[in-house]
């Protein structure tokens, strides 16, 4: 299939090997990846801290770039979630009905990696090899604004090599919320403290998850305490392969 | 235990609530307020999915509760008014109050009247919010307040810090302390039921003496008039039973349509709040039985505005009208769980108070205004709401009100705001490619005097709540695009 | 100056104006796809209601009809019940020797402090359901006023098995026409009065009776 990748500003800008990871799994299952670089960012950061008459012009921006394309996908649950439930509001916003139709007309061509794998294409085994003890924080956008329910967790049960370790508390939030990491700090860092926690507990090497700007606030934590667990976004693990290791 | 004592959003100088950060920063410190909250949410947290898990039409009963509640809101003059007329039919009393002032007054009024000097009230979150027993007290009629953990917070001195257990704070060594000195226990110990039936024996005489009673209402139903109190304790029945004149104070948008729609609310309500099939006592009354003697003989029933019709012109905002004060989201909330009730300085706390209160009050005051912002987003509410508010639409929802608000009405002030300034400056980067472009690079050039070893450990400004504790990591070498235009070759051509 | 109600209603009107001008309440769909009956034979119907409702820490016994007012004796003879309230209607062959029976009638009704000083009430009940384990008073028959069975410190209940309904919705059925018609309060009771507010420790008694057993006869 003709699939778009859309990056997403912040793995673009921070996190460029999961890009690459994610091109190397779509491209390994017979995809054809393409990236167009007009693409910036999806608005949300500015939709959701309020500065939402800022973020139409970008909402405007992805349509026109990703709307020529049979599937979008990104390696991002938040960045998709905005996109497809929060672009509908932005439209109304703008008062613009056009607009409206256009977001609707995108919204359920845009996947975030893991369901447009197993839900999409109904593949879980992509081929591979990660031969580490993980465990799998799902994301709260992944989990209750796309739902996409197991889908990760299938894919990484299909990696050869792999343990998995089940995280406690796995679905309570870790406390990053976007600009929420800034402007609630205090709450935030407790949030973080009982995923740290839970992480830990769990004596994985690694965490991994859907969303890298998740995974920046676990890692940034696990970094801090200088606990010696690394994170590492999901397409890399299955971009990880025998060879490569 | 911190007294919590800053004004909140609907007292007279709510303008002077402090912010969510503020008063959390507060809360967060609080060692003991963690402990005992964390124990009791997550107990409840575990004792409602497994409520809930029994039922197999738990979904089809949200759905038709969220539909009964749209039905409501959307033509809620018209069931008011046949609230009203079936209420009136049934012997009772309707009052409208437009405000808290107004509402307070007509109850002080019926007080009076019947030389009340002493009432008691079954918890109502509406007479919090229209602070009901200070007036009270100031026109010289002491308000005794009959729920366990309402009478543990009177006794205080304190106000409420969750919808449904307003004492969940304070744990039993502070209770037993409490009684002590107030009630003047003797020889008490720290066990739940003695200090239960510490509270029993001195509220008996109460409800005994009582010439008159004030309760809120969970439900009312506009075709029969047929008010409704759920509660645990008995209090409720006793106060909406014994005294010879009930006042109930509620929200107009507690009104439901038919008698028939309790059998969705009555599934819904006791197991998302209490985790219980059934919650002990629940009294259904239809104005008055004054020929069989039953209850009392002069029912008043008093319909609130006081900001509600201020909510329902939001056609986005007014699905928090169709709360009925479960408090699920409270427990769910991650944010709640950690900070407690006291950090939002409303009556309405937790999730389902960060969407209330600022829309009740109005948008445009430091305090309310920052309760939308006191969420991570993260959506449990909106899963265990069983009338499915979306209350993560509408907390984004409203920061954008907050934010046009004060862009609009913030003069230069409201326009020089950093954090306005910096959001302009990127909105305007992100919708130009070459600006985008330029802007990743000139990022990584200048993150060199704070990253080390591809982390940075601190940042300035504003920001710097991010590195208090934790790292933030380095922007790499190359961006993906720098990756991509390189491995394709063309740096224009989009496709592989 | 227009009157609170004037301004509500004008307020109310304002505020849902994108409602269209033609549409009516019932135009708003609702749903109701939940169960509406519960389809189990009779026999499990009560069987679960008896055990929903010891699960809130109720006395719970299973009796034959003819037995019943023996089973009472016991129950309140165990209890050390001596001055028995007894609502309106109540049938006399319930009615245990060896008790002071204080009736609460229209020409004599019992003032709260002799509700509030006797031992107990015993009391038939409107219906029973089986889903929540709840007992259902409507002041009607064999039940009395609210306050017969609120003061005192124990409340003994007779359920019939034909009065055990399955789910809620059943209930607000059967109740729709006590309701609409004379207008009687409805109680719901859903084992003893509690309460979860030190600690969320459940504790049995608070302002209720702190004792509520339960007799279904069939």
């Amino acid at each position: 299939m003709r699939v778009a990748l859309f990056i997403t500003c912040f793995n673009d800008t921070f996190f460029p090997e999961t890009g690459r990871a994610t091109v190397e799994v779509l491209e390994r299952l017979g995809h054809e990846v393409e990236f167009p670089l007009a693409q910036t960012c999806c608005g949300q950061m500015h939709f959701n801290t309020g500065y939402q008459r800022e973020a139409i012009p970008l909402v405007r921006r992805f349509v026109e770039v990703f709307a020529p394309y049979e599937a979008v996908v990104a390696p991002s649950g938040s960045c998709v979630g905005m996109v497809r439930e929060l672009y509908p509001m932005a439209a109304e916003l703008a008062n613009d009905k056009r607009l409206l139709y256009e977001v609707e007309e995108l919204a359920p061509k845009v996947f975030e990696l893991s369901e447009f794998l197993v839900k999409r294409m109904g593949v879980t085994d992509v081929g591979a090899y990660y031969p580490h003890h993980v465990t799998y924080h799902p994301t709260c956008h992944s989990l209750r604004m796309l739902k996409v329910g197991d889908a990760p967790l299938e894919l990484l049960r299909a990696v050869r090599g792999i343990d998995l370790v089940e995280l406690r508390e796995a679905r309570e939030c870790c406390g990053f919320g976007g600009t929420f990491a800034v402007k609630n700090a205090d709450t935030s860092t407790a949030m973080l403290s009982d995923k740290l926690r839970h992480v830990l507990d769990t004596e994985a090497e690694v965490c991994t998850a859907g969303d890298n700007s998740c995974l920046m606030h676990i890692g940034g934590g696990l970094k801090r305490q200088r606990a010696g667990v690394r994170t590492v976004h999901l397409a890399e693990i299955l971009a990880s392969t025998e060879e490569a290791n | 235990m911190t007294l919590q004592r800053s004004p909140d959003a609907f007292s007279a100088d709510a303008g002077k609530t402090p912010t969510f950060e503020q008063s959390a920063k507060v809360s967060l410190a609080d060692t003991q307020l963690r402990r005992n909250l964390g124990k009791a949410t997550q107990t409840i947290r575990a004792k409602r999915a497994a409520a809930v898990e029994e039922m197999p039409d738990w979904e089809r009963l949200r759905e038709a509760g969220r539909a009964l509640k749209e039905r409501v809101t959307r033509h809620l003059d018209e069931y008011l008014l046949r609230l009203e007329e079936s209420v009136t039919r049934a012997g009772g009393h309707v009052h409208w109050a437009r405000d808290a002032e107004e509402s307070n007054r007509i109850i002080a009024g019926i007080a009076k009247a019947h030389d009340a000097e002493e009432v008691v009230k079954v918890k109502s979150i509406a007479t919090d919010e229209t602070k009901l027993n200070e007036y009270l007290e100031g026109e010289g009629i002491t308000a005794h307040e009959t729920d366990l953990a309402e009478l543990i917070i009177q006794l205080a001195g304190e106000t409420s810090s969750h919808i449904l257990v307003p004492a969940i704070h304070k744990n039993r060594a502070e209770i037993r302390e409490l009684f002590k000195e107030k009630l003047g226990a003797r020889g008490l110990s720290d066990d739940p039921s003695d200090l239960t039936n510490a509270a029993r024996l001195y509220l008996r005489e109460k409800f005994l003496k009582a010439k008159v009673g004030i309760s809120g209402a969970n439900f009312a139903v506009a075709e029969t008039g047929t008010v409704c109190v759920v509660e645990s304790e008995g209090n409720g029945r006793m106060c909406t039973t014994l005294p010879p004149v009930l006042v109930t104070l509620m929200g107009i948008e507690k009104v439901i349509p038919a008698w028939r729609d309790y059998e969705v609310f009555m599934q819904l309500l006791p197991r998302s709040s209490t985790a219980e099939r059934m919650n002990p006592y629940t009294s259904f009354w239809t104005g008055v039985s004054r020929e069989s003697g039953d209850g009392p003989n002069e029912f008043h029933l008093v319909l609130l505005d006081n900001g509600r019709t201020g909510v329902l012109a939001d056609e986005r905002g007014r699905q928090a009208l169709s709360c009925i004060r479960c408090s699920a989201c409270l427990n769910v909330c991650p944010v709640y769980e950690r900070t407690g009730g006291h950090a939002y300085n409303s009556v309405y706390p937790g999730p389902i108070g960060a969407i209330l209160t600022p829309q009740l009050v109005g948008i445009g005051k430091p305090g309310p205004d920052s309760l939308p912002y006191a969420s991570s987003l993260c959506g449990a509410c909106y899963e265990v709401c069983p009338v499915k508010i979306n209350i993560p639409e509408v907390l984004i929802h409203l920061r954008g009100r907050v934010t046009r608000h004060k862009q609009d009405g913030g003069g230069l002030k409201g326009r020089l705001d950093p954090e306005n300034a910096a959001m302009k400056t990127m909105a305007r980067v992100f919708s130009d490619r070459k600006l985008y472009e330029g802007a990743q690079k000139a990022a990584r050039v200048g993150q060199w005097p704070l990253a080390r070893d591809g982390a940075i450990g601190r940042l300035p400004g504003r920001l710097a709540g991010w590195t208090e504790s934790r790292d933030l990591k380095a922007i790499p070498k190359q961006t993906f695009r720098e990756w991509w235009k390189a491995r394709n070759g063309s740096p224009e051509n989009g496709s592989a | 100056m227009s009157t609170a109600r004037e301004e509500i209603l004008r307020r109310v009107r304002r505020a849902t104006r994108d409602v269209p001008e033609g549409e009516r309440p019932e135009d708003v769909a609702v749903e109701r796809g939940y169960r509406k009956e519960d389809d189990a034979p009779r026999e499990e119907v009560v069987a679960r209601f008896a055990e929903r409702v010891a699960e809130y820490k109720a006395e719970v016994r299973r009796v034959k009809e003819a037995d019943l007012p023996e089973a009472i004796g016991e129950n309140l003879k165990e209890r050390a019940i001596e001055r028995l309230i007894v609502p309106p209607g109540l049938p006399e062959e319930w009615l245990p020797g060896g008790v002071e029976v204080l009736r609460d009638d229209e020409e004599r009704r019992l003032t709260n402090e002799e509700l509030d000083r006797s031992d107990g009430a015993l009391t038939g009940c409107s219906l029973g359901i089986a889903q929540t384990g709840t007992i259902v008073l409507d002041a009607g028959e064999a039940q009395g006023r609210r306050a017969l069975t609120l003061l005192p410190d124990y409340h003994l209940c007779v359920v019939r098995e034909d009065q055990v309904v399955g789910l809620v919705p059943e209930a607000f059925a059967r109740l729709e026409e006590t309701v609409k018609g004379e207008g009687r309060a409805v109680t719901f009771i859903s084992g003893p009065s509690a309460t979860s507010d030190i600690e969320l420790n459940r504790v049995e008694g608070v302002h209720g009776p702190r004792t509520l057993e339960v007799l279904i006869s069939g």
